[in-house]
């Protein structure tokens, strides 16, 4: 069912992963992707896979979650090895018709396609996780510095924090409407491409509609519950930096020599 | 028989650890010119049903016959199922998106493929049977009538399309008293002057009560019980067990029943209760 | 005058419509509402009701006319936040209310709002959500609950930010019969455990009966007014303004129509069967 959708989909548990602070999180997987972009030969991936495989054993989250968050974005992976498996010169291994497949290409595009591999289930595993709220939180306390030269840090949390509230009420509603417009004989499914986006204004009007009736809701509701902004408002989860935040921030910034070293060495 | 339901089931998201049976062995048969009430509390199948009678959802197993088309039939087309077949969701004015009633009413027909001749006059037919006025909502914009005229817009674009059964998912939901009735006396009247087949789900044994002449009572993905509404609710205790009720009239004559003899207590609306009251009244001031 | 908890006097409510002109959804309404009082306010869609609610919570602001909270005037603009605070408001759409992703931190909104120090917070969000008996639910995400789960957390939400009066706009409106129990117990259960004054807007009549006073606007004014039991034995004015009375109100009314001695304040079933 459309409920089940994994954006943001948090996998509540009780491990050290679970536990670490979510600004140490953040920070470690923006160095984590920054590293695996600095990765050019295949020994610094089998740290990463042990990386990787280790946090994902530790948070206890099903390896089928962190899959299932790959499934969408699964054909652009496959592009992504194709384009580089039959677009990069080199030494040809074989020839397919009129594409040639050369070493550098196999190369090549087992190594984007890891690299995106890898990339995904890094957030995948943020996202599992960290609970949406603890997620924006950390962003919004990591952007807190930047207030003063104007980075609406409160205004963008709260914001993310909205959005991930009612993207599943949008999408059950988008599949009510959708259902509700088939009923009535309309067709998304065929005809050309022009066809496909003429049939979904029955199903976008009706949403915008609904979206802002929503968004007027909760913006009274949310008056009503005294909200005035970011000024003077406290928070009844406060964050506190241990011993466990600080040696898995260490152990990435281990990882990460290691690949920085084994590039420029 | 208008439709025919065998061994009906549905299974959610199947193999999955999401895996929910929504329905399980439904047999019903249909009747040209019923009038069913479909009730259940939240979460017994109703909706997940009724998706099925006009080809939403397929069937995990199962056959549904609609005026002799097998529905999961590959020879079918989806577009003769939804010709028989109208369905009226909850809330269905929020599925309004056009400029005019005109359009958004035409919005089925046109669908279907319809001469722009045949659809005027349709769009025309159907307002009227919503009972409003076709020359004077047809150039307004459906977003500046009120939230009950808004709602007879939306059934109105499902009656365009000339089904021969209509099914209303709790189209009172959200309206209060008056604009409850105005919606309930239409689906009457509907009934009464169409050849149709109305299959009316609600949360209300009292609208119930006054309208339908036989009942389904899901449970659990289950039909759980069948008959008239006097059969039905006869039986108060089964019914509460599974989360519903009966008319508070029918509460009240069997509670007078309990305490006098000579009464019939299979009651189901305010005026019955009155004659029988007033004839038992009558006769014990004759004795 | 200081068991008074809300006062308006004489407040008209005017808004501009599409052309342009003035329309006034309430007219002239004085109405006082005692502390610890259940106060249900009935009428038909557009009788002025909710602008009513939304006037009391200062998210309307009257034309003319004065609407008082704990004595607070809700136009003095430094009192604003008081106001929200002492006469909380839950609303129609269960959905449309919820802020955050997990029902504790949804909760926690309105006292991190007001600037609550974290552990009185904490405190505050585990009474409400054990209050209307969400407790456990309390690392739910509000989408996968039922509607009157959600309701009962917008309610706790209220709740957290310690307000001697709840308004509720129709909070039973889009819910299903076992929603609308659950809710309506949780409010009767605040109003007598919790001695919160209830505003209940509704225009379900079985709901109106529970309360101590109702009062039935038409047309932006109050057009009747009293105990629920004198309130429905006017069956004819209840049905013109477009509302219902219980059944078995109506059945003694159309027995007392054919001669037949029964009271004309019967509310319930017993009541009805005792008289006959």
């Amino acid at each position: 069912m459309i409920k089940n959708i994994t954006i943001g989909q948090y996998f509540p548990g009780d491990t050290i992963i679970h536990k670490l602070d979510p600004r140490i999180k953040i920070m470690i997987i923006f160095l984590f992707i920054v590293s695996l972009f600095f990765i050019n030969s295949f020994y610094p991936y089998i740290f990463v896979l042990l990386f990787v495989a280790s946090s994902i054993l530790l948070s206890k989250v099903p390896v089928k979650f962190i899959f299932k968050g790959l499934k969408p974005i699964m054909f652009i992976i496959i592009i992504t090895f194709l384009i580089n498996l039959f677009m990069t010169r080199g030494e040809i291994l074989f020839e397919l018709g009129p594409l040639d497949i050369t070493k550098e290409g196999v190369f090549h595009a087992t190594f984007m396609a890891l690299r995106l591999v890898f990339l995904v289930m890094g957030t995948s595993l943020l996202t599992l996780t960290t609970s949406p709220i603890a997620l924006t939180d950390g962003i919004e306390r990591l952007l807190n510095p930047f207030r003063k030269i104007g980075v609406p840090a409160h205004e963008l949390a709260m914001m993310m924090t909205i959005a991930l509230r009612f993207i599943p009420t949008l999408l059950e509603e988008t599949d009510k409407i959708m259902k509700a417009q088939m009923a009535r004989g309309a067709d998304f499914e065929s005809g050309n491409v022009l066809n496909r986006a003429k049939s979904l204004v029955p199903l976008l009007v009706p949403l915008f509609v609904s979206a802002f009736r929503r968004a007027d809701d909760l913006a009274m509701a949310m008056e009503a519950r005294c909200y005035r902004g970011g000024e003077n408002r406290t928070r009844m989860k406060q964050l506190k930096l241990t011993v466990r935040d600080f040696v898995s921030l260490s152990i990435m910034i281990v990882l990460m020599i290691g690949i920085l070293l084994f590039r420029f060495w | 028989m208008i439709m025919k339901i065998s061994d009906l089931i549905h299974v959610y998201s199947p193999n999955s650890p999401f895996e929910v049976k929504a329905l399980d062995g439904i047999n019903i048969d249909i009747d040209k010119n019923e009038f069913i009430g479909l009730i259940g509390h939240t979460g017994s199948g109703k909706s997940t049903l009724i998706q099925h009678l006009n080809g939403l959802l397929k069937p995990t197993k199962g056959k549904i016959i609609i005026d002799g088309m097998d529905i999961s039939s590959k020879e079918v087309k989806l577009k003769d199922i939804r010709k028989k077949v109208g369905l009226v969701f909850q809330y269905p004015e929020h599925q309004l998106f056009e400029e005019t009633v005109y359009k958004d009413i035409s919005f089925g027909p046109k669908n279907l493929g319809l001469s722009e001749n045949e659809i005027e006059g349709r769009v025309e037919e159907a307002i009227e049977m919503v009972g409003l006025d076709y020359n004077e909502v047809k150039d307004r914009s459906p977003f500046e009538l009120s939230g009950g005229q808004r709602r007879r817009v939306a059934i109105a674009g499902v009656l365009a399309m000339k089904p021969r059964i209509l099914i209303l998912d709790e189209p009172t939901a959200g309206l209060d008293p008056r604009g409850r009735d105005e919606i309930l006396t239409q689906i009457e009247k509907l009934y009464q002057n169409n050849d149709m087949t109305i299959i009316l789900v609600s949360h209300s044994m009292e609208d119930i009560a006054k309208l339908v002449n036989r009942l389904i009572v899901m449970h659990k993905g289950k039909v759980a019980m069948e008959g008239t509404p006097r059969e039905v609710f006869k039986k108060v205790k089964e019914l509460e067990e599974i989360g519903l009720a009966v008319p508070q009239i029918t509460y009240f004559m069997k509670a007078f029943k309990s305490k006098v003899n000579d009464i019939n207590d299979e009651i189901l609306t305010v005026e019955e209760a009155k004659k029988e009251i007033l004839r038992y009244l009558r006769s014990k001031e004759n004795d | 005058m200081k068991d008074i908890m809300i006062q308006l006097d004489n407040v008209t409510f005017e808004y501009k419509n599409y052309e342009d002109e003035n329309i006034a959804a309430l007219k002239d309404v004085t109405l006082s509402v005692r502390k610890g009082e259940f106060l249900a306010v009935l009428g038909h869609n557009g009788s002025g009701k909710s602008t009513l609610a939304k006037l009391i919570n200062a998210l309307l602001l009257p034309t003319k006319g004065k609407v008082l909270v704990k004595g607070m005037d809700t136009l003095d603009e430094d009192k604003i936040w008081d106001v929200r605070q002492a006469a909380g408001m839950v609303f129609q759409n269960p959905d449309n209310q919820l802020v955050a992703t997990i029902v504790e931190e949804d909760v926690a909104f309105g006292p991190e709002n007001q600037g609550i120090n974290p552990s009185e917070i904490r405190k505050r969000v585990d009474n409400a959500l054990e209050t209307v008996g969400m407790l456990d639910y309390i690392n739910h995400a509000p989408h996968l609950l039922s509607g009157g789960q959600k309701q009962r957390v917008a309610i706790a939400g209220v709740l957290a930010m310690m307000p001697d009066c709840i308004i509720l706009d129709e909070p039973t409106a889009m819910l299903d019969p076992s929603g609308r129990k659950e809710v309506m117990s949780t409010i009767t259960r605040l109003n007598k455990e919790e001695n919160k004054t209830i505003i209940l807007i509704t225009h379900y009549m079985d709901e109106a009966v529970q309360a101590d006073r109702i009062v039935v606007m038409s047309e932006g004014e109050v057009a009747l007014e009293g105990e629920p039991r004198e309130v429905f034995s006017r069956v004819e004015d209840i049905i013109g303004l477009g509302l219902d009375v219980p059944q078995v109100t109506e059945l003694a009314y159309k027995l007392r129509k054919e001669g037949i001695n029964v009271p004309s304040n019967i509310l319930t079933v017993e009541e009805l069967v005792m008289s006959l």
